[in-house]
């Protein structure tokens, strides 16, 4: 354990740490002496779990008065920077955590690494980040003077509980941010979903262009759900507006782990398959029997999803 | 209403992709416009359409060799193009060309700037946040629409459960999604007319910024690249209507039914 101190950006989601998070902080207290969170919103309602998962010390930038992260998160970080200086910095891929990241990143003069899905430590902080398409594995580090930016994927690490006393809160205000804080949220729309998140699910249903229209998007949805999994997609039909963003699996969208990933009409492009590599089992249903999705699925069936994804459905029906 | 968006050209993402020497993506080949930028320069053509007067400028860090994706932009009706190519530039990370592209643009101060959420070859995605910081601007990420109201941009941003409306007045930077509206192709007429549409050349000795680029302005290295961990084809069945059923029996061997 040679590195004294790791911070981690602790993103609050409806009253909790995001599981990222938490798998971050569980990394860091596994490679450094001492791990402090950041946070915004209420810090003083997650001190606990903060605490719980590893932070001694809770820096909370507080109330962002309907302003976006980025700017006041970083801004604040650079503030405490005068005061302790940790060798990194790791933040959660996620859609205000790049943001923390870039701005941080110009204001501290220091560069990111993005993508990282393993962190190691050997004469200083190693990353590991999946290129090509997961096939192989680039490492990298930082060199010259400051703390090294670390963007983490979802899913690097298993979130474990220290069962440590809450974090000790300490108030870090965003300071001055001038225009950079000028973009403000006015309002917050929620997609209803029902059944599992996608990226908690123990069964991933997704589907694909080989599913030939929207519509039969619906299959997919009454498969995953009476398999109490979530139902997930490829970015060809979330472009194709057959379902919302938040569904998409892969290098730009969710990375999953599940039980059993089902791929129904996907081809398996490199950026799906990083999404979903990591499944413990995969299915996959196609009909071009040389799909590359069939190089990493455990059990395929070749054939037209829209015969056998009905027949599928009422398999299950029938035993539920 | 003047835009400029950040436009990369990348390799064929098609094609086979390899690593040189020194573990830079290989770019030695045809370059193209990456598809990811696409839709930031038409998002841009339509908001100065609607504003009914302006321009759109692309600019672009990186090899000058080929420029027809350059010129695709110039074609689909962005009013003129720059790119800073250099050879001391091969290495250069994000911030690196952030900054780079902070001294192009800060020359034209544009009411608006957009780029791609992330690069098709790069995908860091956090070079636009790190220009808008440079910059001193107020950034939106993850755009699935925007819309101009006099000095105000209107953004609906996409969120892990659904999407957000943020606010922000101009100058400011946003990156936009695939979602955020369809590229059109460019004309025939289009294409002839970006023949002669301005394409400046800049290097970055003109913007006094060497020490900030190339492999050691990045301050990062790469020590290794390793085969990952890889899985192997299971078994696979044709479907002769028993395929449903062959996945039932399947999801009870591994106990998820
Ligand atoms: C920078 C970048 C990031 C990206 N990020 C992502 C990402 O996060 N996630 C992602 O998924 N993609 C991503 N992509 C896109 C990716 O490269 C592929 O284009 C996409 O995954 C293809 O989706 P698909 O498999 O549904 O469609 P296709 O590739 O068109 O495949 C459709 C498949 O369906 C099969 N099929 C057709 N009809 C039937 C039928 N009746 N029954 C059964 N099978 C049938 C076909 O044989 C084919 O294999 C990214 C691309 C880039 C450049
Ligand atoms: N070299 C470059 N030249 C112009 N624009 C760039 C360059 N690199 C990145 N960008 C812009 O920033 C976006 C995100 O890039 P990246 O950070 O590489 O994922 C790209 O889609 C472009 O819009």
């Amino acid at each position: 354990m040679a590195l004294s101190t790791i911070w981690v950006v602790l993103e609050p989601s409806s009253g909790s740490y995001t599981t990222t998070s938490l798998e971050l902080l569980t990394h860091a207290r596994s490679m450094a002496t001492t791990v402090s969170g950041v946070t915004w919103g209420d810090g003083a309602s997650l001190a606990a779990q903060a605490g719980e998962f590893g932070a001694t010390t809770l820096y909370d930038v507080g109330d962002l008065a309907g302003g976006l992260p980025g700017a006041p998160v970083a801004s604040a970080i650079a503030a405490l920077m005068a005061g302790d200086r940790p060798e990194a910095i790791l933040i959660p891929t996620s859609y205000d955590g790049r943001d923390i990241a870039g701005r941080l990143s110009a204001r501290l003069d220091r560069p990111v690494l993005t993508n990282v899905t393993g962190l190691s430590e050997l004469n200083g902080l190693v990353t590991e980040h999946p290129i090509f398409g997961g096939t192989q594995t680039l490492k990298a580090r930082f060199t010259g003077e400051g703390p090294g930016i670390v963007v983490v994927r979802a899913k690097s690490f298993v979130a474990e509980s220290a069962g440590a006393a809450p974090a000790t809160l300490v108030s870090a205000p965003a300071g001055e941010l001038g225009a950079t804080g000028e973009a403000k949220i006015s309002a917050t729309h929620v997609e209803e979903r029902v059944g599992p998140k996608l990226e908690e699910a123990a069964v991933v249903v997704s589907g694909g262009r080989g599913l030939g229209e929207a519509a039969n998007y619906a299959l997919i949805e009454q498969i995953a759900t009476l398999l109490h999994g979530a139902p997930g997609a490829s970015r060809a039909i979330v472009d194709a507006g057959w379902v919302p963003y938040s569904h998409q699996v892969g290098q730009t969208g969710k990375t999953v782990k599940p039980t059993v990933y089902i791929a129904c009409g996907i081809s398996g492009a490199t950026q799906h398959m990083v999404g979903m590599k990591g499944a413990k089992n995969i299915v996959a249903i196609n009909k071009d029997p040389d799909a590359p999705i069939f190089q990493i699925a455990d059990f395929g069936i070749v054939g037209d999803a829209l015969k056998v994804l009905p027949a599928l459905l009422e398999a299950l029906k029938a035993r539920a | 209403m003047n835009i400029v968006v950040c436009v990369k050209q990348i390799p064929d993402p098609a094609a086979p992709q390899s690593l040189d020497g020194s573990y830079n993506l290989n770019r030695s080949g045809k370059l193209i416009l990456d598809e990811a930028d696409t839709y930031g320069v038409e998002m841009a053509l339509q908001l100065v359409d609607k504003a009914g007067s302006g321009e759109v400028t692309v600019v672009s860090m990186g090899s000058a060799n080929d420029v027809a994706g350059l010129r695709n932009a110039l074609a689909m009706g962005a009013a003129k193009a720059v790119i800073v190519s250099d050879d001391a530039l091969r290495g250069t990370d994000a911030l690196g060309t952030a900054k780079v592209l902070a001294a192009v643009i800060k020359r034209d101060a544009p009411d608006l700037i957009l780029c791609a959420t992330e690069s098709s070859d790069g995908y860091t995605g956090t070079m636009p946040v790190q220009l808008a910081e440079l910059l001193g601007l107020p950034s939106i990420t993850f755009a699935k629409s925007i819309a101009v109201e006099g000095t105000t941009v209107k953004v609906e941003r996409q969120t892990e459960s659904g999407y957000d409306e943020v606010t922000t007045p101009l100058p400011a930077l946003v990156t936009v999604t695939a979602g955020v509206v369809e590229p059109r192709y460019a004309s025939f007429k289009g294409i002839m007319a970006a023949k002669s549409k301005p394409l400046e050349t800049l290097t970055v000795t003109d913007l006094n910024l060497a020490s900030e680029t190339g492999p050691d302005g990045a301050r990062q290295e790469i020590i290794d690249v390793v085969a990952a961990d890889s899985r192997v084809a299971g078994e696979k069945h044709v479907d002769d209507g028993d395929g449903a059923q062959r996945i039932v029996t399947y999801l009870e061997s591994i106990k998820v039914l």
